[in-house]
C-alpha cells in the first residue's frame, strides 16, 4: 500500500503493508531513527511519538491507522535541541544511556502542552515510559523546571 | 580545572534530539542481511531430528546455518568454552539457539525461524537448587569454601545462636536497547564488527576464532550502548559472532538485533541466591561467628559464575568485622539461561546476606538495628592512618588498630566501637581494611535523614494505623573495587593532539550511559589545561587500543582515566621539553592552564599555537598510555589475598509504606550519602547513585523472574516483568556525596561509582521487612523480591497466621 504520512509537518510517501507498525516505517522506510524500539508491545515507551497531539506508542500502531494524521517525532521536537525540555535535559544531565529519552521527551512535551503545572502525581500518571538507568528523579525535576519556565 | 566539575554527558545534545546513533540506527548498505535464531522449546534433551526445509524455503531466506555448518569453532563463552553458538545436538535450556536464519529483513528472518520442525528426546530438566545438589550438577569440583578463624568451634562456644535462610531472586537486565551487532566483511577476509558490547576485545577474540582468523583481522567498535548493566559483558558475544559467521558465508553486511522476547528468553540474568546463615553472638549482640552457605543457580553455562560466586563471598562480611567466618559457595548447573554479570556481580547477593543477619538479630534480640551494626562494624580508619597501619603489625602478623579509639572520640556516642578492640581489621579473605569510614558516614546520614525522630514517629503512627504500616530501613555498603580476575586490572588509551590544537581521545572503556567518556575526557583536558569540550571522544575501537578489559566491576574510570592521563602526560612532557628548548628555559617552567601554555616568562601561547610550534619542531603529538592497578594480589582457591585496591562506601535510609490487605507497597522517602572519593563529575556520579538505587530497589521488590516446571521463563516481556517506573521512585529522594578523597592513588583521588549504589536499595527491603514486622510479634521472614504477594505472606507470618 502507498501512504502519504505527514511527519513533522512534511509529507512523506511510503510503500508499506497496512499492518506495518509506524515505528518500522519511521526507522526502516524513512531513516528517522530517533524513535527507538524497546519492547514491541507498547509497554516501555521508547517509541513514543505524537499522533494528532496525543502521545502514543508507535511500535504497535499500524501505518494504516495513521495515514492522514499529524505525526510528530523526536526529530520534530526541535532538531537543534532548542525546546525548553531538550535544553533542560542537557543542562540537568537527565539522560544516561539516552536510549529511552526520545520517547521520554515526547511524553513530557505532550504532558506540558496539556498541563502547564503538573504535580508529581500527574507526572507519574502520564510519564509511564521505562528508563532502566533510573533517571526518574531528574525527569521529574526537569519537567517541573520546564513548566516553570514555560509559564514564565 | 575540568575535573571535579558537574559537566553534562558529552552525548547529551545528541540524546535529546534523537541524533545519538546506536548500533541499530546506522544505515545499512543495499543487500544487507538480517539474522534470527531458531530457539529450543525444550529445557533439556537431545535433538533427534531437525527439518529446516520450510525455513530455507521461506520468503527472503538466504541462508540457514546449524552447528554442523559452522566452519570454525563458534563458541560464545567468556570463560569455559561450554557455550556453542548453536546447539551441538544437545539442548540445555528453553531459548537456546539451535539454528541461525539469514534473511532479507529482520521480520522475514524471525518468521522463518518459527517454521522449523525439531524433534527432541526430552529429559527431566534440572531447575531447582535441591535437584542440582542431588545430582551434583555444579561448576568446579565442589563448593568453594573460605574460612577465617574457626567458625565451627566459635559457633559451638557462642552464648547465643541464630539460624535463618534468605532467598533472593535474579534480575533481568532490561537494557532498553537489546543485544545487537552488525558485521561488515572486509576485502581481505577480515571483519569489522560494530557491537553493543561492554567487552569489545572479548568479542574480537571470539569472532576471530569463529571465522578462522586472528585478532588482527577483526575490528570491534562500540560507540555507545543503550544500557548495559553487565548484560552486555558476555551476552553480546552471540550476536557479534553470528553476524560475523553469516557475513563471512554470504559476503554481505549482516545485522542481528534480538526482539525483546527473544532477548529475555535467550540471555542470562543476575544470579538468584539462597543464603543460609548460622550465627553465634554474645550478650551484647556482638557477632562471634557466622557460617554462611550460598547456593546459586548458574544456568547451563559457566559464563562468569565463578567470579560472581567469588564476589558474593567477598562481600559476605560487608561492613562487619566478624572474627570467625566460614563461607561455602555452591555454584549449581541448571537448565536455564546462563546467569551472568549484572551490576554488583554477586556483591549485592553476598552483602544482602549479612544485612539480613543483622536485621534478623535485631528482631530476635530486640536491639536497635543500627546499634547492632555499629557494634559490629570494622574499626574506623582515620585520614592518614591507612599507610601507617602496617607498621603496627605484631610479630604474629595480626594488626592492632588504634583507629578505634580515634573513631570513638571523633564520632562518639554510645554506639561507637569499644576503644582498642583487640581484633585485626581483617576481612574474611585476609585483606586489611585501611579506609573504613562508615562510622562517620552513618552518623551523618542518620542526622541528615532525621532517623531517630522519624523512627519514633513511624512507631507511633503504626500503632494507630490498622491497615497501612510504615517501616524505615538503613543499610551501609562497603564494596571492593578491582577485578578479582587480576589480569583485567589494566587499561590502555590513545591520545593525539593535532597541530591545530584539537585533541582526540580513545580508550579501552565503553560508554553505556555511565558517563565514562565524559569523565575520561575531563581528565585529559585537565592534563592539558583545556576545557573538557576541547577533547573529542571517539568510539571504543580494538584497532586503536588493544587488549581492553570489559567495562565492568565499576572500574571504567579508574582504569581508563589513569591510562588516558598517562598518555596525555607523555605528550605534555614532550611539548614542555620542546618549548623549553626553543625558548631557552626549563621544561618544568612550562605551564598548561586555562587553554594557554606559558613557557616560563619567555612565551605565552594559546594551546593551539603551542601545538603548532611543537609540530613544526617535529614533536610526536600522539601517545598511548597504559595503567595497571598496583598493590593487588589474589588467590581465589585459598580465598586469601588483597583483591581490592580500595573500598567504596555508601549509606542509605529508606522509608516505605505497605497495605496489609493487599501487600502493595511503595518507597516514600530515601536519603543517601555516598562516597565517590573526590568525584570526577558530581552530576554524573549522583546520576549513577540515583539510578543504581532505583535498580536495586527494583531487584528486591517488583522484579520477579518466574520459570515454570518445564523450564520456560514466563516473564519475558515488560507486561509480565515489572521494572521500576516513574511512579516507583521515592517522593523525597535526597542524594549527597561524602566529601573525602580516595586514600588509594586513583585518578584525581576519585572512586568508582557504577555498582556500589545498587546495594543501597537493600535499605528499602529492610524497611519493608520492618513494616511487615510491625504487624505482629513474629519474624516476618520476608524474601526477595518483596512483591505484593510476598509482603502479604510476610504480614501473615508476622501475625502468626502464615
Amino acid at each position: 500500500m502507498s501512504y502519504t504520512l505527514t511527519i513533522n509537518g512534511e509529507p512523506h510517501e511510503v510503500d508499506a503493508a497496512p499492518e506495518t507498525p509506524l515505528l518500522w516505517v519511521l526507522r526502516d522506510h524513512l531513516g528517522m531513527t530517533g524513535t527507538k524500539y524497546g519492547c514491541g508491545i507498547a509497554q516501555c515507551g521508547a517509541c513514543t511519538v505524537h499522533i494528532d497531539g496525543q502521545a502514543l506508542r508507535s511500535c504497535n500502531l499500524p501505518v494504516d491507522a495513521v495515514a492522514g494524521a499529524d505525526i510528530r517525532t523526536i526529530e520534530g521536537l526541535d532538531q537543534d535541541g532548542e525546546h525548553v525540555l531538550q535544553k533542560l535535559w542537557v543542562e540537568m544531565n537527565v539522560a544516561q544511556c539516552g536510549y529511552c529519552q526520545s520517547g521520554m521527551l515526547m511524553a513530557a512535551a505532550r504532558l506540558l502542552e496539556d498541563n502547564p503545572d503538573p504535580s508529581d502525581r500527574d507526572i507519574d500518571l502520564r510519564i509511564d515510559n521505562i528508563c532502566r538507568c533510573g533517571t526518574y528523579p531528574r525527569v521529574r525535576e526537569a519537567i517541573h523546571r520546564a513548566a516553570e519556565i514555560m509559564r514564565g | 580545572m575540568s575535573v571535579y566539575q558537574p559537566l553534562p554527558h558529552d552525548s547529551g545534545p545528541l540524546h535529546v534530539t534523537g541524533r545519538a546513533r546506536y548500533v541499530d540506527d546506522t544505515e545499512l548498505p543495499p543487500g544487507a542481511l538480517h539474522l534470527a535464531f531458531g530457539l529450543s522449546p525444550v529445557a533439556r534433551g537431545t535433538i533427534t531430528a531437525m527439518d529446516l526445509a520450510a525455513v530455507r524455503a521461506a520468503p527472503g531466506v538466504v541462508l540457514v546455518l546449524t552447528h554442523a555448518d559452522l566452519p570454525f569453532d563458534a563458541d560464545t563463552s567468556p570463560t569455559n568454552h561450554d557455550e556453542p553458538l548453536l546447539s551441538d545436538g544437545t539442548v540445555h535450556y528453553v531459548g537456546q539457539p539451535v539454528f541461525l536464519v539469514v534473511a532479507e529483513t529482520h521480520m522475514l528472518a524471525r518468521r522463518a525461524a518459527r517454521l522449523a520442525r525439531i524433534e527432541i528426546a526430552e529429559e527431566e530438566p534440572v531447575l531447582t537448587i535441591e535437584r542440582a545438589l542431588e545430582l551434583d550438577w555444579r561448576f568446579e569440583e565442589g563448593p568453594r569454601i573460605w574460612e577465617k578463624g574457626d567458625a565451627g568451634a566459635a559457633l559451638a562456644a557462642a552464648p547465643h545462636r541464630l539460624k535463618g535462610r534468605l532467598e533472593m531472586g535474579g534480575q533481568e537486565h532490561f537494557y532498553l536497547e537489546g543485544q545487537v551487532a552488525t558485521a561488515y566483511p572486509q576485502e581481505d577476509g577480515g571483519m569489522h564488527v560494530v557491537s553493543s558490547t561492554q567487552h569489545p576485545t572479548e568479542a574480537q577474540h571470539k569472532v576471530a576464532v569463529a571465522i578462522g582468523r586472528h585478532m588482527n583481522d577483526v575490528r570491534v567498535e562500540t560507540r555507545r550502548m543503550g544500557g548495559g548493566f553487565g548484560g552486555k559483558e558476555s551476552q553480546g558475544n552471540s550476536p557479534a559472532i553470528a553476524c560475523a559467521v553469516a557475513a563471512r558465508a554470504t559476503g554481505r553486511v549482516c545485522r542481528m538485533r534480538y526482539d525483546r522476547d527473544d532477548d529475555m528468553t535467550i540471555t542470562g540474568k543476575r544470579h538468584d541466591f539462597r543464603v543460609d546463615y548460622d550465627v553465634g553472638y554474645d550478650d551484647t549482640g556482638r557477632i562471634l561467628a557466622i557460617d554462611f552457605t550460598h547456593y546459586t543457580r548458574c544456568g547451563w553455562g559457566q559464563d562468569l559464575s565463578l567470579a560472581v560466586g567469588d564476589r558474593a563471598m567477598l562481600h559476605a562480611d560487608n561492613a562487619y568485622l566478624v572474627p570467625n567466618m566460614r563461607i561455602t559457595s555452591h555454584r549449581l548447573r541448571t537448565n536455564m539461561q546462563s546467569a551472568t554479570a549484572f551490576r554488583g556481580f554477586g556483591g549485592p547477593q553476598g552483602l544482602f546476606g549479612i544485612e539480613q543477619v543483622i536485621h534478623h538479630l535485631a528482631h530476635v534480640t530486640g536491639r536497635d538495628e543500627i546499634e547492632l551494626r555499629r557494634l559490629n562494624y570494622y574499626a574506623e580508619c582515620e585520614d592518614g592512618a591507612a599507610p601507617q597501619a602496617s607498621a603496627t603489625r605484631t610479630a604474629s602478623g595480626a594488626t592492632r588498630l588504634s583507629s578505634g579509639t580515634g573513631a570513638a572520640k571523633r564520632f562518639g556516642g554510645a554506639h561507637s566501637p569499644e576503644p582498642n578492640r583487640p581484633l585485626a581489621n581483617l576481612t574474611p579473605y585476609g585483606q586489611e581494611v585501611t579506609d573504613f569510614i562508615l562510622h562517620a558516614m552513618t552518623d551523618r546520614i542518620l542526622a541528615m535523614a532525621d532517623y531517630a525522630r522519624r523512627k519514633d514517629e513511624i512507631d507511633g503512627w503504626n500503632a494507630q494505623s490498622p491497615i497501612l504500616k510504615r517501616g524505615i530501613g538503613f543499610v551501609p555498603v562497603k564494596f571492593g573495587i578491582s577485578f578479582t580476575n587480576t589480569q583485567l586490572n589494566q587499561a590502555g588509551a590513545l591520545v593525539s593532539v593535532y597541530h591545530d590544537g584539537s585533541v582526540i581521545l580513545n580508550h579501552g572503556g565503553t560508554e553505556m550511559g555511565q558517563g565514562l567518556n565524559q569523565k575520561v575526557a575531563q581528565v585529559v583536558a585537565a592534563r592539558f589545561g583545556l576545557d573538557a569540550a576541547k577533547v573529542k571522544i571517539t568510539a571504543t575501537d580494538t584497532f586503536k587500543v588493544p587488549n581492553t578489559s570489559a567495562t565492568s566491576a565499576s572500574t571504567g574510570s579508574d582504569l581508563n582515566g589513569m591510562a588516558a592521563q598517562n598518555a596525555a602526560d607523555t605528550i605534555r612532557d614532550r611539548m614542555a621539553q620542546s618549548l623549553a628548548l626553543k625558548y631557552g628555559t626549563s621544561a618544568d617552567s612550562v605551564r598548561f592552564e586555562n587553554g594557554r601554555v606559558t613557557v616560563g616568562n619567555k612565551a605565552d601561547l594559546t594551546f593551539a599555537e603551542a601545538a603548532g610550534e611543537c609540530y613544526e619542531d617535529r614533536v610526536a603529538l600522539s601517545s598511548t598510555g597504559y595503567y595497571r592497578t598496583p598493590d593487588i594480589s589474589w588467590d581465589r582457591i585459598a580465598g586469601k589475598g588483597r583483591p581490592f585496591l580500595y573500598f567504596a562506601h555508601g549509606v542509605a535510609v529508606s522509608e516505605v509504606v505497605i497495605d496489609t490487605l493487599t501487600g502493595e507497597n511503595r518507597v516514600l522517602r530515601t536519603d543517601i550519602l555516598h562516597d565517590c572519593g573526590a568525584s570526577l563529575n558530581p552530576a554524573i556520579d549522583i546520576g549513577q547513585i540515583e539510578g543504581g538505587y532505583v535498580q536495586g530497589v527494583g531487584w528486591l521488590t517488583t522484579e520477579e523472574l518466574v520459570w515454570d516446571d518445564k523450564g520456560r521463563l514466563r516473564t519475558h516481556a515488560p507486561s509480565t516483568y515489572k521494572i521500576p517506573a516513574c511512579s516507583d521512585r521515592p517522593d523525597v529522594f535526597n542524594v549527597t556525596l561524602w566529601e573525602g578523597a580516595n586514600r588509594a592513588p586513583t585518578v584525581y583521588r576519585s572512586k568508582a561509582v557504577g555498582e556500589p549504589p545498587f546495594m543501597l536499595g537493600i535499605s528499602a527491603f529492610l524497611a519493608l521487612s520492618n513494616a511487615c514486622a510491625a504487624c505482629g510479634p513474629n519474624w516476618p521472614g520476608l524474601n526477595a523480591p518483596a512483591t505484593a504477594e510476598a509482603v502479604l505472606a510476610a504480614v501473615e507470618r508476622a501475625r502468626g497466621q502464615g
